[in-house]
């Protein structure tokens, strides 16, 4: 591959992200702003016990961010997350009751069935050049089709493995989960991946301009197409975590995440039509959605009032950085 | 005979739209049980309005090259709503229904200012608004419950002369007053010229802000029709975030069938009214022909899929590479 080291290289003078950006500041002021009302409303809020709990609900949402963000960059998107978390989530469960090699492989399966799903959209959008968001809005409906045969319309029986539990609750190191561990790892490998590789200064390419990616020599089909695949198992891998969490798996389990893995990439600072955004943003993103959403709830404010507040929330921090240049 | 042809070009796809529900509705009427009797067209039709309400809401702003992903909450917020102030003498309902109505409006509204002056991503902008939607929805009615002036309900979805769908009716009467004088006024023409070039279309002086506004009102008034409708099916009202984002789902859908082009400017509201009539017919065969109901999300979402893929065949006409990028 000593022909795509080249334009690589050039990628690596890209605009990159010295120092912080003002979104991802921005983010981080949200964040200290939401604990200081959280530390006033309750004083458990800044106990070690309670952030370290947020911070491995947080960590679902960030395996599951993760792809999303990647996507985002590309320019494209990805709406069939809310299925294909709950398809990862129900596969890897399904995969537990084939005896202890099924025990044994249930999380690949669970990852291998995200990276399926993933794979269709990559292939459609990519070679076939339809629009992502209808792709996947239909991949989403054809999974959520899948799972309803699969499951008979109701939650399946099939608890998650001792390993998925692991993953998700238990203490490699004394006092922090393993999920924040697994998020730590996953954070590590994709800022590797996305500022030290070709591949990932490629999906940078293609975000700001996929005609001139093309032209300089990237294989942009391949790369969408990976990338997608990456995304698709990265949600299923929060599916996997999320069933380990909640030791089984349920029906619509996935829906609550769509809108806060989109929401948590663009308030990190990602831009919506691609090409511009690092994983510390977020990072910070997921943070701050999951702050919010756990202020909401121990203030006791109902479901309604929390989805309404949620999306004013989030429409309010767009307009104020996120929005694009005027035509 | 130009004007002919020019207009053939320009409705190709919607007659290709009217020619699959045709397809697939004689299927549908041959093959049913019962069939091809009032009865199975009345309730086919009940159940295939609401989806057209939906779809030509969705059409009508895909058409300027947005895209609506608030439909299904906005339905669902109307629903509510309905529930609570549809009722009573006739007078009151007539309040009730206006109310209804302008509530989808300024749902459409709030959609369309953030969308042009907040200069927002549609996508991101209708999926938090859909959560906000949801959210009032979900505040009026906790639980499922309410009611709806069952006489205007019943004569809603009722039979006219005893063989015509009052539904259907409705229908036409909606596209009559909303889309037909849309789409021939300057706005509706500038909504057109916005979806298959924005600046272009600026540069020659056309009212584009105001366009995609009206276009966001618009759908936002027609899923409230929906919502209107869906609250005269069921005679309560019910906050599910699963049936109002499957309207949603089902609206993008029907567009696709009904020829609309997901890149704007192309395609028409009455081609996605057959494409959401061509969608429910094909999602009702399985029935038909007696599979298990449990099949019927995967099925749908199958076609979905298939459609979408359709307009993948564009690509065996691309010449040079660099069309593939937008």
């Amino acid at each position: 591959m000593t022909s795509s080291t080249t334009p690589g290289d050039r990628m690596r003078r890209f605009p990159k992200i010295k120092g912080v950006e003002p979104a991802v500041l921005i983010a981080f002021g949200c964040i200290l702003l939401l604990l200081v009302v959280g530390a006033i409303y309750s004083r458990n809020f800044l106990s070690a016990t309670y952030l370290l709990q947020q911070l491995k609900v947080a960590s679902f949402l960030g395996v599951i961010a993760t792809g999303t963000m990647m996507v985002i960059l590309l320019g494209q998107i990805d709406l069939s997350v809310p299925w294909v978390v709950t398809a990862g989530a129900m596969m890897a469960c399904a995969a537990a009751s084939f005896g202890p090699v099924g025990v044994a492989l249930a999380v690949p399966v669970g990852i291998l069935c995200g990276a399926l799903i993933g794979l269709v959209n990559g292939f459609a959008t990519a070679y076939l050049r339809i629009p992502s968001m209808i792709v996947t809005l239909a991949t989403n409906a054809v999974t959520q089709g899948l799972m309803v045969v699969y499951t008979g319309g109701f939650s399946p029986q099939d608890s998650a493995t001792p390993a998925m539990r692991w993953l998700a609750t238990g203490e490699a190191i004394p006092v922090v989960p393993n999920g924040v561990l697994v998020w730590a790892l996953i954070a590590v490998a994709t800022v590797f991946l996305l500022n030290r590789t070709t591949f990932g200064r490629s999906i940078y390419a293609i975000g700001n301009r996929e005609r001139a990616a093309f032209l300089s020599g990237i294989n942009t089909r391949r790369i969408v197409m990976l990338t997608f695949v990456l995304a698709g198992a990265l949600s299923a891998f929060g599916g996997v975590l999320l069933a380990g969490y909640a030791s089984k798996a349920a029906q619509s389990m996935g829906d609550a995440y769509l809108l806060p893995a989109i929401a948590a990439v663009v308030l990190g600072g990602t831009h919506v039509l691609g090409g511009r955004g690092s994983y510390l943003g977020t990072v910070a993103g997921v943070v701050l959605i999951t702050l919010l959403q756990s202020i909401l709830s121990v203030m006791q404010i109902e479901e309604a009032g929390r989805q309404l507040i949620f999306g004013v929330v989030i429409v309010a921090m767009l307009l104020l950085y996120g929005r694009q240049k005027s035509a | 005979m130009r004007d002919w042809r020019y207009w053939f070009a320009e409705n190709k796809n919607t007659l290709m739209a009217v020619f699959l529900f045709l397809f697939m509705f004689v299927i549908y009427a041959s093959n049913h049980p019962a069939g091809f009797t009032a009865n199975v067209v009345q309730t086919s039709a009940n159940k295939a309005t609401l989806l057209a309400f939906v779809a030509m809401a969705q059409a009508i702003v895909i058409i300027t090259a947005g895209i609506d992903l608030s439909v299904g909450m906005i339905l669902t917020l109307a629903n509510c709503l309905a529930s609570w102030i549809v009722v009573g003498s006739m007078g009151e309902t007539f309040l009730g229904i206006v109310g209804v109505l302008l509530a989808g409006s300024l749902c459409g509204a709030l959609n369309g200012l953030i969308v042009i002056f907040g200069r927002l991503q549609p996508i991101v902008t209708t999926i938090a608004t859909g959560a906000m939607f949801y959210g009032i929805a979900l505040f009026l009615r906790p639980y499922p419950g309410g009611g709806v002036n069952e006489d205007l309900a019943d004569a809603m979805t009722g039979k006219l002369f005893g063989v015509f769908p009052a539904s259907f009716a409705a229908l036409i009467a909606v596209i009559l007053v909303v889309w037909v004088p849309y789409s021939r006024s300057v706005l509706g023409r500038a909504a057109y010229a916005a979806g298959s070039a924005e600046q272009a279309a600026y540069m020659s002086g056309m009212p584009v802000r105001m366009a995609k506004f009206t276009a966001y009102v618009l759908s936002g008034l027609l899923s409230a029709v929906g919502g209107l409708y869906l609250t005269f099916f069921s005679y309560t009202g019910e906050a599910a975030y699963a049936s109002g984002s499957t309207y949603t789902l089902f609206s993008i859908a029907a567009v696709v069938l009904g020829g609309v082009s997901l890149m704007g400017g192309r395609g028409s509201a009455i081609g996605a009214v057959f494409g959401a009539l061509a969608f429910r017919t094909i999602g009702d065969l399985l029935f038909v022909f007696d599979f298990d109901p449990l099949w019927q999300p995967l099925f749908q979402g199958v076609i979905l899929l298939l459609a979408v893929s359709i307009s993948a065949l564009g690509l065996l006409r691309v010449r040079n590479k660099l069309d593939w990028f937008p």
